[in-house]
């Protein structure tokens, strides 16, 4: 059946047999796809007469907004923190690589590094739609280097700084560019942070807290000017204590102002979060996490040494430490990977687990309506998964840009 | 007119979706050549449409070659509305069948001028050669569409103001607020209705059963307007045995004994 052309020549593709994730529940309804957004099918039928002109079989697939990624160091040898001669092939190679892990949008992310490193690693970096050839580039994530000495984690002491002398424009002066960036990740405790979250959030950049040891009040104060998320929760900040928790105590803070909503990454590759842990903060305030990977260049590659920033990190199985320690030091999990064991360790729907990686982390950005839903008008980002959560097809824009394939290479 | 009765709402759905079907495919549609149908919305005609859903599925009904004409839509509902008829049509039809959209005719009750909009659905209607059948139901007031008690049975489709019975009945898919149920509707008249070629209105329940008794067992009368189709060739009355409990049990026997 022709469809009308009335307002678009583009083709109509309709996905049938499929169960889709719409309004937190999966709906057993067709998805529309015209012109790489989301169509509403009974306003084409009602308002413009139209029909689909292709109609794809999903053999009963669970239909899923893609995975956004707002914590990602690099991966497959890649790492996003090295102002290599090869930066832009690298970041190409993940945004790649990643398709296959479900991931539709990313963050590329720099740990604590020189100021030379973001000034030449930084230009670098374009916000870009995604497509076959890769993931899109939502903006780059700088998670440090104005972070608590004490909760460095794996980043490099002698890279941190502090921003007490010109507060924001130090800041500025040691990233040279802002550009492209959507997060900052800092530490609230430090001098003049309040100027700096201010400034940073009326340029439209998210303020994450994190590698800190802020007490509750810290916290808030910094989520009263602004801040909006707290980087992979429970690592690399004070543990929760029940006179101070710290925080973590911002997940049920009561001087949070209204309207806003504090979103928490969480890392849920089983090791860098006990699964009760887990739990407690699911269970705590479940709108607000965002499942991130905090993949390390090693991800995707066999076990052994590799390079994050300015340190060599060693990779055994799903564990990854600074060489010869046991600092954790970013993860090795794919995305898809998180979502499964987040769904398995919380006993959730699987709406819930897909919406950790999807609608929560669209949300945080501000971008829930073109991203991380399948509704009307929205990009049309999504997966095809099956009942275990394995990512059978990717597409961007509803064109597939990544298959399984079928001899399961 | 012929009462058929079956014991329950799924055999009576059944039923009446595999009489439907069965006129289709004798008919054989083609390019040129529309089977023309009309359809009713409300609680009593789903399961018949999730048969005949469930019939095309399967690949026995298509409706390529099919024209519908809808009933009524209410009036100032955005279309978009879950309540609107289009949006019922939508969810329990259309987007499951293969019909052309262009076939598929619903008033619009948002048109700058219903009453233009009412004479453009006749016309339509008439350039598609009449109606083949006419599937119906039948309010608790006995009205056929939206011809609430005291319409004309020679009335064409019109701008109505629903009578308060239509109003409470309808109160339910409103969240039970009286205030956020329209208050009129663009329907087709008994008049229209009775111009097609074969009717069939569908019955069920005992909430109903009072207004069949009043429809088929007394008088042609504008105060019951289903009543009119006892004087049109052609009519069959589907419904199960809660909708018979107001008959004489000399009708239903009388009827009963030809499905034997």
């Amino acid at each position: 059946m022709p469809s009308n052309k009335s307002v678009s020549d583009a083709p109509i593709v309709q996905f049938t047999n499929c169960r889709i994730l719409r309004d937190h529940q999966l709906q057993r309804e067709d998805l529309w796809v015209r012109e790489g957004k989301i169509l509403n099918p009974e306003k084409l039928f009602f308002d413009e007469k139209g029909s689909a002109d292709v109609q794809l079989d999903c053999k009963d697939s669970i239909i899923a907004p893609g995975f956004i990624d707002v914590q990602i160091n690099g991966g497959f040898g890649v790492d996003f923190s090295l102002a290599t001669d090869d930066f832009k092939s690298g970041i190409d190679l993940v945004s790649q690589k990643i398709l296959s892990h479900g991931v539709t949008s990313f963050c590329p992310t720099l740990v604590t590094s020189p100021s030379s490193v973001y000034h030449q690693v930084l230009p670098q970096i374009s916000v870009r739609n995604g497509g076959t050839h890769g993931a899109g580039i939502l903006g780059v994530h700088l998670e440090g280097p104005f972070i608590s000495k004490e909760k460095k984690g794996a980043h490099p002491e002698h890279c941190l700084r502090t921003f007490e002398a010109g507060a924001f424009q130090d800041l500025l002066a040691t990233y040279g560019s802002l550009d492209c960036v959507q997060i900052v990740t800092l530490a609230p405790e430090m001098r003049r942070s309040s100027e700096v979250i201010r400034e940073l959030t009326k340029r439209g950049i998210c303020v994450s807290l994190g590698h800190s040891v802020a007490n509750l009040s810290q916290a808030e104060e910094a989520v009263q000017h602004g801040a909006t998320f707290i980087t992979h929760l429970f690592n690399a900040m004070l543990p929760f204590h029940h006179r101070d928790p710290g925080i973590v105590g911002l997940l049920t803070s009561d001087r949070i102002p209204a309207g806003r909503r504090v979103f928490y990454g969480m890392i849920s590759d089983g090791i860098h979060t006990n699964p009760a842990a887990l739990r407690i903060a699911h269970r705590a305030h479940p709108k607000g996490l965002v499942l991130v990977t905090d993949a390390i260049a090693g991800m995707g590659l066999a076990p052994g040494r590799h390079t994050l920033g300015q340190q060599v990190v060693e990779i055994d199985g799903l564990n990854t430490y600074i060489a010869g320690t046991k600092t954790l030091s970013g993860s090795v999990a794919t995305m898809d990977t998180c979502v499964r064991h987040f769904q398995e360790a919380i006993g959730c729907s699987v709406e819930t687990a897909l919406e950790a990686a999807s609608l929560h982390p669209a949300q945080l950005l501000g971008i829930e309506h073109k991203k991380g839903t399948l509704n009307y008008d929205s990009d049309a980002d999504f997966l095809m998964l099956n009942d275990s959560l394995y990512v059978q097809a990717t597409y961007i824009a509803g064109e597939e840009v990544w298959r399984q394939d079928v001899s399961g290479m | 007119m012929r009462l058929v009765i079956l014991e329950d709402y799924d055999q009576a759905s059944e039923w009446a979706a595999k009489y439907i079907c069965n006129r289709i495919i004798q008919f054989k549609p083609s390019q040129g050549r529309y089977f023309t149908l009309g359809l009713p919305t409300g609680s009593t005609p789903l399961g018949c449409y999730k048969k005949l859903i469930e019939y095309h599925k399967n690949g026995d009904l298509s409706f390529k070659y099919v024209k519908t004409f809808n009933m009524d839509e209410y009036v100032g509902l955005p279309r978009n509305h879950p309540e609107s008829y289009h949006s019922y049509m939508w969810n329990n039809f259309f987007k499951h069948i293969d019909i052309d959209p262009n076939n598929a005719h619903i008033l619009d009750g948002n048109a700058p001028d219903l009453q233009a909009e009412c004479d453009a659905f006749e016309k339509k209607i008439e350039e598609a050669g009449g109606i083949d059948l006419f599937v119906g139901g039948i309010g608790p007031d006995g009205h056929i569409a939206f011809n609430e008690p005291g319409s004309s049975l020679s009335s064409r489709t019109r701008l109505k103001t629903l009578a308060m019975d239509t109003i409470l009945a309808n109160a339910k898919y409103f969240d039970g607020d009286l205030s956020k149920v329209p208050t009129m509707a663009l329907t087709v008249g008994v008049g229209t209705v009775m111009d097609a070629r074969e009717v069939m209105i569908l019955i069920t329940g005992a909430h109903k059963a009072f207004a069949l008794y009043k429809a088929i067992e007394e008088g042609v009368n504008h105060m019951w307007t289903v009543s009119a189709f006892q004087q049109h060739p052609r009519t069959i009355f589907v419904c199960d045995e809660d909708a018979t409990l107001e008959l004489r049990v000399k009708t239903v026997k009388y009827f009963k004994d030809f499905l034997t």
